[in-house]
């Protein structure tokens, strides 16, 4: 990660479910950056409109980002904003790529959809249902040879579990004993259509455990619960014993940003939304006394400041140049690179 | 000191083992490759040498391997897939067109992806529709993609190891009536750089592009004009990406005339491609229009006659150069 030098001020992942103040800070951080991703896409300052916000879906993102540690890997489907940001991401960089911007994680050739970063681990967002879900297989293998009990976690929604390429990864990580976890973030929706229109076995942790794997299903209304459910399914993860994790949660707002939801009705959402992981969080802290309220509305207006940074910071970046149409399309006079493995260590080494 | 001659499968088992050998990181997956040594014999005996740690079968499930191989690669690791039949390769385009080719540039070039598919395509014995296409203009067409059509055992050797020490995604796409051809190959350290041709046969008065199993026929094609006084030169650009336009257009130069065979059908092909990069990039060093000899347009047939009458034969070679050198009926279609 040398070509870029920003420095953003990243807060340390809470290390324990009882810290709750710390996953609220977190679950804030991402459903703030998210409200500035709208916000810049009207202000048309975002490279596009494919813009798939995860808001009502943080609990997965904080609960899972929060217990990855280095060396870990991920990948994750076109709704994970969230979940880079709860692994660490700076929140510059990443919404300087989602306007498209040369100081943008994959200086601007990624956009939204495709932001990945080899330092922290994120080995792709993808535009293909599914189509991010065989790699964490193969960098399973690539931990299991490497022995350091790393573990490699695919991310997807609901709209991937009826994609047939899940069965043959799941199939193959219980096969070889694979220290990997595949985590549905079940937001009813698979972009217009509801679960309940799209399949009719709505266990989905059974189909996993019918193939061999650890299965649970979470209610994602509070982090802590799926924290702790994640982690008992990553610990054995780490041992060589696959997993999956459905957590229930809802989509609060349209499959893109251009989707006003006509296919829901106002109640629907209404309901949905009164499923609300940071409101709940943040009622709890109040409730049992963590945290006074002001403590908390400073600390969001702190999370706003920053944000506002990203976008200011996102638009004052540089577009990337023309000449740089053809770079990292092949590789150029490469003919003996450095082995990737002593790459990623050596850029890991800088975090 | 004379090459010993080996067959194109050892040749290329030969690379498999010396790169494994060499680099901890080489490994192999695939359908029926380990203990049952591959339907061609290509990994028969790594299992032995290797363990099933690094030589392992895979459930029939074409998509999810090369995925898997896909992610393994951006992991650090260099996976070879091999995909029994080019033709099941298509269960698996999302994770080579979609994944693998484009994750360097969507990464702004902080992702690599060292994999190579290993795979084989061709007609002839009568293996019907689904398993003997040429489809190396699917590959040909994605940013992104390298792709190798090795003709000889040396270069099956020499270009699978530089494969598996560049860092693109390789389509290594071998011919199934090739395993068993052979050839000289230089023993250890040989390796054949990707984007540089061979010129299989000296010629002054007609080029004669070929790659894959149609080199062979075309030097056949050459050797029967020989007797009629035709010069023929043969190229062989052994990578199709990259491919070797400088030497293609030296020759073309040269003799001024230029046939192309492939054996994949004529229409949206590789040998269309090049064509027009001859006429837009020598067009007034010819003297006749660029010819194709091409599979027919359509899919392979059972039928051992058809199957013949639908692929390139040495005939059909002969015909084609013909036409470039204005011999025999100039109207004559290419099929």
């Amino acid at each position: 990660m040398t070509r870029h030098a920003t420095d953003a001020a990243v807060a340390e992942p809470p290390r324990s479910n009882s810290d709750l103040f710390g996953l609220y800070r977190d679950m804030r951080r991402v459903r703030t950056f998210e409200e500035r991703v709208g916000e810049l896409f009207v202000r048309g300052q975002s490279a596009g409109s494919m813009l798939h916000l995860s808001i009502g879906e943080e609990s997965a993102a904080v609960g899972l980002g929060s217990l990855m540690r280095k060396g870990d890997t991920f990948t994750t489907h076109h709704r994970g904003h969230g979940i880079f940001l709860a692994r660490g991401a700076d929140p510059n960089r990443m919404m300087a790529e989602i306007a498209g911007k040369e100081t943008g994680y994959c200086s601007g050739k990624g956009g939204s959809m495709h932001i990945a970063d080899m330092g922290l681990g994120h080995l792709g967002a993808n535009a293909i249902v599914g189509g991010g879900i065989p790699a964490v297989v193969g960098a399973g293998l690539a931990s299991k040879r490497a022995g350091e009990g790393d573990v490699s976690i695919a991310f997807f929604g609901d709209g991937a579990m009826q994609q047939g390429i899940l069965y043959e990864s799941m199939n193959m990580a219980a096969l070889w004993d694979l220290p990997v976890l595949f985590v549905c973030i079940n937001n009813q929706y698979g972009m217009g259509t509801r679960i309940e229109q799209a399949t009719k076995g709505r266990a989905l942790h059974l189909r996993a455990q019918a193939l061999g794997l650890n299965g649970e299903t979470v209610d994602g209304l509070d982090v802590r619960d799926v924290r702790a459910t994640a982690q008992a399914l990553l610990d054995d993860a780490r041992l060589g014993h696959p997993g999956f994790l459905a957590v229930e949660c809802y989509r609060f707002f349209g499959h893109a940003r251009m989707d006003k939801s006509p296919y829901r009705a106002e109640q629907d959402e209404t309901e949905g939304r009164a499923k609300d992981p940071v409101r709940f969080a943040r009622d709890a802290l109040i409730g049992d006394g963590t945290a006074p309220e002001d403590t908390l509305d400073s600390l969001d207006k702190e999370i706003e400041a920053e944000m506002d940074g990203a976008i200011d910071f996102a638009i004052a970046a540089k577009q990337p140049p023309l000449s740089s149409m053809f770079r990292d399309v092949y590789a150029v006079g490469e003919a003996e690179p450095e082995p990737v493995r002593t790459r990623i260590d050596r850029i890991l080494a800088k975090d | 000191m004379a090459d010993r001659e080996i067959m194109y499968r050892e040749a290329l088992r030969e690379a498999i083992d010396e790169e494994m050998g060499a680099n901890p990181e080489v490994f192999i997956i695939g359908e029926g490759i380990a203990e049952r040594g591959g339907s061609y014999k290509v990994t028969e005996g790594l299992l032995a040498k290797y363990g099933p740690k690094r030589v392992r079968d895979t459930p029939i499930a074409e998509a999810g391997m090369i995925g898997v191989g896909v992610g393994a690669a951006i992991a650090g690791t260099r996976p070879i897939v091999e995909i029994l039949y080019v033709d099941f390769a298509m269960l698996g385009m999302d994770m080579i067109v979609n994944q693998a080719a484009k994750f360097r540039l969507m990464t702004g070039g902080e992702g690599r992806v060292p994999f190579v598919m290993r795979t084989q395509g061709g007609a002839g014995g009568g293996v019907a529709a689904q398993h003997s296409q040429s489809l190396e203009a699917l590959f040909y067409h994605i940013p992104g993609l390298r792709v190798v059509m090795p003709s000889t055992p040396a270069d099956a050797k020499g270009l699978l190891k530089h494969a598996l020490r560049q860092s693109d995604p390789v389509m290594f796409l071998e011919h199934k009536h090739l395993y068993m051809t052979k050839g000289p190959v230089p023993e250890g350290e040989h390796v054949v750089a990707f984007g540089k041709g061979a010129i299989r046969r000296q010629g002054k008065d007609v080029t004669v592009i070929a790659w894959s199993n149609m080199v062979q026929r075309a030097l056949d094609a050459a050797e029967d004009l020989a007797a009629e006084g035709i010069d023929v030169e043969v190229i062989d650009p052994r990578t199709l990406v990259p491919l070797d336009e400088d030497m293609i257009l030296a020759s073309v130069a040269k003799t001024r005339r230029a046939v192309i065979v492939q054996e994949a059908p004529r229409r949206g092909g590789v040998a269309s491609d090049i064509a027009s990069i001859i006429q837009d990039k020598a067009f007034f060093e010819l003297d006749a229009p660029v010819t194709i000899v091409a599979g027919l347009n359509v899919p392979i047939p059972f039928n051992l006659t058809l199957e013949a009458a639908s692929v390139p034969q040495k005939d059909d070679v002969v015909g084609g150069i013909r036409r470039a050198l204005h011999i025999g009926p100039l109207a004559a279609a290419a099929e």
